[in-house]
């Protein structure tokens, strides 16, 4: 018997990802297939479910500041509903910002759909990125719950920051449910569009863009925003430049 | 001035335009909840359905819900209404609308025959009075075929997309999904790539592979890499062995413009494609997507339910006698359709307004990973809209897409549709199957390792 008819998927199987040769029980998903499904799926759910363990996140990113706010959808289901209400702060939030010192750079971490994401990847991502923008003021870095992208710009205009650096929880796939977004907005404010803003995804350790990669590109990114004065569709990566930053000695 | 009310249980009820009056009707979602327009209680939203009820059918040809000025959809919706075909329903109510189709008298060839003189609004206002069950019925009785290397739509059978996507645009990874599948028998609706790169280049190689795949093995059926229709068009130029058109359309021309996209450059791209003549059984060459809640994200709905934005899409679809066209209920998110039960009644709606439009309607049956929603509704969906006679289902690897980051059916789902409900795929389709030994005697898909011997053996 030739390995072709032992199994006539060896070889396919290699080339994707994608859920195939899984044989069939009737027209059926065999049990094996179907529990790797539904563990896939499952840990999906619990990811954009659980709640993100603020005191954990805020040991994590010490010793710096950590300031702790929370948007106006006051749970994960109006959350998931009312995206408007995650792009806000609550009622009376904005006070904890607002006697903080103006800074260049402000990071924002927010759970989006993706708990387990920020758990796991903000604070690796941000040690890596703090040392490659040295020389640059760094605000307290804000924790933000039941948080889209867009509480950056409400947070970043009431701390007086330059620039956010907003890291999100980006939605689970079944392949991948841990995995962080990074969204870079110059001057934010209430109603700044998404084409003003620069966005990494797919910032993970599961084969996706890791620590090291991901914190040059945003300090490359954080230092031409800053140099230019804008974020967004008119600053475009430039993939040669952050190389050459990156091999250079003073920032490593 | 109040244009609507209702004295019920005690109350009046009020709603002050037909557009409210509309939304208001429609069985519960998050989307239109978002938009602010959903009835404010339950019965609120009876009262709405019993006022509706009453509306005479003729109140929707001249009170555009969509002013007909600003809105290029208005102005074919309304410039196209065959007064006619609409003759035998023009006296009707939306409630003596309803019965009449649910009646003995609407046969299929009735509906197909009326289908002209129907506008997206008659029959979503129909709908919104309507049950699960009841969209079941009535578009059970529909037939709609369309055609192009075969034929899809005939009585008995269930097409299906093939959606081989690969993460990295692989051009081995794809066609191993392909491959696979074929060995299940899916793929005579469209053997279709979302590509991850979406540029004309690309889109020009994943298109040659699956013409090389596609004439190697002598499959009727028709290819598509789903990119804009701008490079479409382009590839058409270029000489690329183009068989469908994408686009994803909406409902207003606002919306459409967020997809950058009109009428005329849907035309433009319908007649490139007809100029290649690579239909072998029939000349529809245009697939086309849609879904609840695309008007509102794009902030283009002009007050409108979801449900109605969404069957205005369909007179677009209308317009350029498609192959295909598919509701992606479930991928939007949970903010437009919170859960499974939302999903299900979205699904049954959308085949049952483009059924009734006289469209080919298709459905992704699916949902994100943020949504109430597991593959046990995608089950009911896919059972019921089988029953209901829709005209193809899309169909992956294990059902989990791993590209685009969601779930819809896989293979195995649709050879337990053919299997355990008896449903065929499209004639010629078949009948290639039966030539690679896929199939059974009795039409049963045969042991999956044999099928893939067979195709693998041959790759």
């Amino acid at each position: 018997m030739s390995d072709l008819a032992k199994d006539p998927w060896a070889k396919l199987r290699a080339a994707t990802p994608a859920r195939i040769g899984l044989g069939r029980a009737g027209a059926a998903m065999p049990t094996k297939a179907t529990l790797e499904f539904q563990f896939a799926h499952a840990r999906a759910r619990d990811a954009v479910h659980s709640e993100l363990n603020v005191e954990m996140l805020a040991n994590d990113l010490l010793p710096l500041e950590t300031i702790q706010v929370a948007s106006a959808a006051a749970d994960r289901v109006t959350y998931l509903r009312r995206p408007d209400l995650g792009r806000t702060l609550g009622q009376g939030e904005a006070a904890k910002l607002t006697e903080q010192n103006p800074c260049d750079i402000a990071f924002v971490v927010a759970d989006g759909l993706s708990s387990t994401a920020m758990q796991s990847h903000a604070a690796p991502v941000i040690r890596h990125t703090l040392p490659k923008l040295q020389g640059l003021g760094i605000g307290p870095v804000i924790i933000a719950t039941q948080a889209r992208v867009a509480i950056g710009d409400e947070i970043g205009a009431a701390i007086g920051a330059k620039l956010t650096v907003l890291l999100v929880g980006e939605r689970p796939g079944l392949t991948v449910a841990d995995s962080l977004g990074a969204y870079l907005t110059y001057e934010p404010r209430p109603g700044t569009r998404d084409s003003a803003r620069n966005c990494l995804s797919n910032i993970h350790t599961q084969g996706g863009m890791d620590y090291e990669t991901a914190a040059t590109k945003i300090a490359w990114l954080c230092r031409e925003a800053l140099r230019r004065g804008l974020t967004g569709t008119g600053l475009k990566e430039n993939a040669a430049a952050i190389a050459q930053a990156d091999s250079g000695p003073a920032l490593r | 001035m109040t244009h609507y009310r209702i004295a019920l249980g005690g109350e009046t009820l009020r709603f002050q335009t037909l557009a409210a009056l509309m939304a208001a009707a429609t069985p519960a979602r998050s989307g239109d909840a978002l938009a602010g327009i959903a009835a404010e209680s339950e019965v609120a939203r009876v009262a709405a359905q019993m006022i509706l009820a009453d509306v005479p059918l003729k109140t929707f040809l001249t009170d555009a819900l969509v002013p007909y000025e600003v809105d290029e959809i208005t102005r074919l919706i309304m410039d196209s209404h065959d007064a006619a075909a609409f003759a035998p329903v023009a006296h009707m109510t939306v409630g003596q609308f309803r019965d009449w189709l649910l009646s003995d008298a609407a046969t299929g060839p009735v509906l197909t025959a009326l289908a002209p003189g129907l506008t997206p609004e008659i029959v979503a206002a129909a709908s919104k009075l309507m049950r699960n069950r009841d969209l079941i019925n009535v578009t059970r009785k529909i037939r709609v075929t369309s055609a192009f290397r075969n034929t899809l739509g005939l009585p008995g059978r269930l097409g299906s997309r093939l959606q081989p996507n690969h993460p990295t645009d692989d051009l081995r990874g794809i066609a191993a999904s392909t491959l696979d599948g074929l060995t299940f028998g899916c793929g005579d609706a469209v053997i279709g790539i979302n590509p991850a790169t979406d540029n004309v280049a690309t889109a020009s190689e994943l298109l040659t592979m699956l013409e090389d795949l596609r004439t190697r093995f002598d499959i009727p059926t028709q290819t598509c890499v789903l990119t804009h229709v701008t490079n479409t068009i382009e590839m058409i130029e270029g000489g690329a062995p183009v068989d469908l058109v994408f686009q994803s359309v909406a409902g207003s021309q606002a919306a459409n413009e967020g997809f950058g996209v009109t009428l005329s450059m849907l035309q433009e791209a319908r007649e490139a494609a007809l100029s290649l003549n690579r239909g072998t059984v029939g000349n529809n060459v245009m697939y086309l997507e849609t879904g609840q809640g695309s008007a509102l994200s794009a902030n283009a709905h002009h007050g409108i339910d979801q449900q109605t934005m969404e069957a205005r899409a369909y007179a677009v679809c209308r317009a350029v006698d498609p192959l295909l066209v598919n509701t992606v209920v479930g991928f939007i998110g949970p903010e437009y359709l919170y859960d499974g039960k939302e999903i299900i009644r979205a699904g049954l709606e959308d085949h049952f307004c483009g059924k009734l439009l006289g469209l080919p309607m298709g459905c992704d049956v699916c949902y994100t990973n943020h949504a109430e929603a597991d593959q046990n509704d995608m089950d009911v969906l896919m059972t019921l809209l089988t029953v209901a006679g829709v005209h193809f289902l899309i169909a992956i690897p294990g059902a989990d897409d791993i590209m685009l980051n969601y779930q819809s059916l896989s293979f195995h789902d649709m050879a337990f549709l053919r299997n355990s409900l008896g449903y065929k795929a499209a004639p010629e389709f078949e009948a290639w199957l039966s030539t690679m030994g896929m199939l059974t005697e009795d039409g049963h898909l045969i042991d999956s390792a044999a099928g893939a011997q067979r195709l693998i053996g041959a790759s």
